[in-house]
């Protein structure tokens, strides 16, 4: 054997081994969309409630009307369900692209993965609107879903920790901070994921 | 160039059957069609090699149905798990020889 066929014999399995537990055609582009999608949805609530409030009112910390809440609510599952759809399409059409099926093995273990803190995080969040708390949403947020994309890097880019750790430390600030906790959330959500978005987009030249 | 190749395993000989070890050891279990997609093999060329390899009992196999249709998952047994690590060990070895 010759050394340049176990080069080749190595690569091969290195190779393989990487293909087989990693997934890797998730699309940087709908993290960019994503945050856009975020920072829109941030700003049209802000408007929302800074118009219901005049302003020579002194205006509340907390907004507790229902209509409004109702609107919010209406906002974020909007930002959600937009970004969760953009990145599903984004994500099939790159597989396509390298010539992988997008629902294998690894694939869905990651979602598995992803979608135990997340669900968690939901269920905790409605129970915290049930129950009044408006206040720790914005947080809790952005730490579950910090936590979920902790627990999902290992099934792909290992870049994808990073943006779960710096998550969870804005969201854990939006905690300390209240007052400024919408534009953490801002941060969390609309700036953190363009900007990750786009290393991810050059980085892998996709 | 006189190398020993007795530590070679007979059968990691196919590049094949390597490639299908790699993947199990990288991960707890696979099914034969992400398998046989991740290869880019055709069904008989990758059922005879996995025969082969369950035959030295280097993996296990596990058939269960998902409805009607059949799912075959395949994990390394340990006893694979140790001859591949024996077979990379046996590469490494072949490129230190050659480089002296």
């Amino acid at each position: 054997m010759q050394e340049k066929d176990i080069y080749n014999e190595l690569s091969s399995i290195r190779n393989l081994m990487e293909r087989s537990t990693k997934f890797i055609s998730l699309s940087g582009l709908s993290g960019v969309l994503a945050g856009i999608y975020a920072l829109i949805g941030a700003f049209i609530g802000y408007k929302l409630v800074d118009s219901n409030f005049g302003e020579l009112d002194y205006r509340d910390q907390y907004v507790t009307e229902p209509r409004i809440l109702l609107e919010l609510f209406l906002i974020a599952v909007t930002v959600l369900l937009l970004s969760l759809l953009t990145c599903i399409f984004l994500t099939i059409r790159q597989a396509r692209k390298r010539g992988e099926n997008f629902w294998n093995p690894v694939s869905q273990r990651l979602v598995v993965n992803m979608s135990i803190p997340l669900f968690t995080g939901g269920l905790f969040m409605l129970i915290l609107l049930f129950q009044g708390s408006y206040g720790i949403i914005a947080p809790a947020s952005l730490i579950f879903y910090g936590l979920s994309l902790i627990a999902g890097s290992q099934f792909t880019f290992s870049d994808v920790k990073w943006l779960g750790y710096c998550q969870i430390i804005i969201g854990l600030a939006a905690m300390l901070f209240p007052a400024y906790s919408i534009l953490f959330w801002m941060m969390g959500f609309g700036l953190l994921h363009i900007i990750y978005g786009s290393v991810m987009h050059f980085k892998y030249k996709q | 160039m006189n190398v020993s190749l007795e530590e070679f395993d007979k059968a990691f000989e196919n590049r094949i059957r390597l490639q299908i070890m790699s993947v199990l050891v990288a991960n707890d279990r696979y099914d034969f069609n992400s398998l046989k997609e991740l290869l880019n093999v055709t069904d008989g060329n990758l059922a005879s090699h996995l025969k082969a390899l369950e035959k030295e009992d280097y993996i296990s196999v596990n058939k269960t149905f998902l409805g009607r249709k059949p799912n075959t998952q395949y994990a390394a047994s340990d006893n694979g798990r140790h001859a591949f690590k024996k077979h990379l060990q046996a590469l490494e070895n072949l490129i230190k020889q050659q480089r002296k």
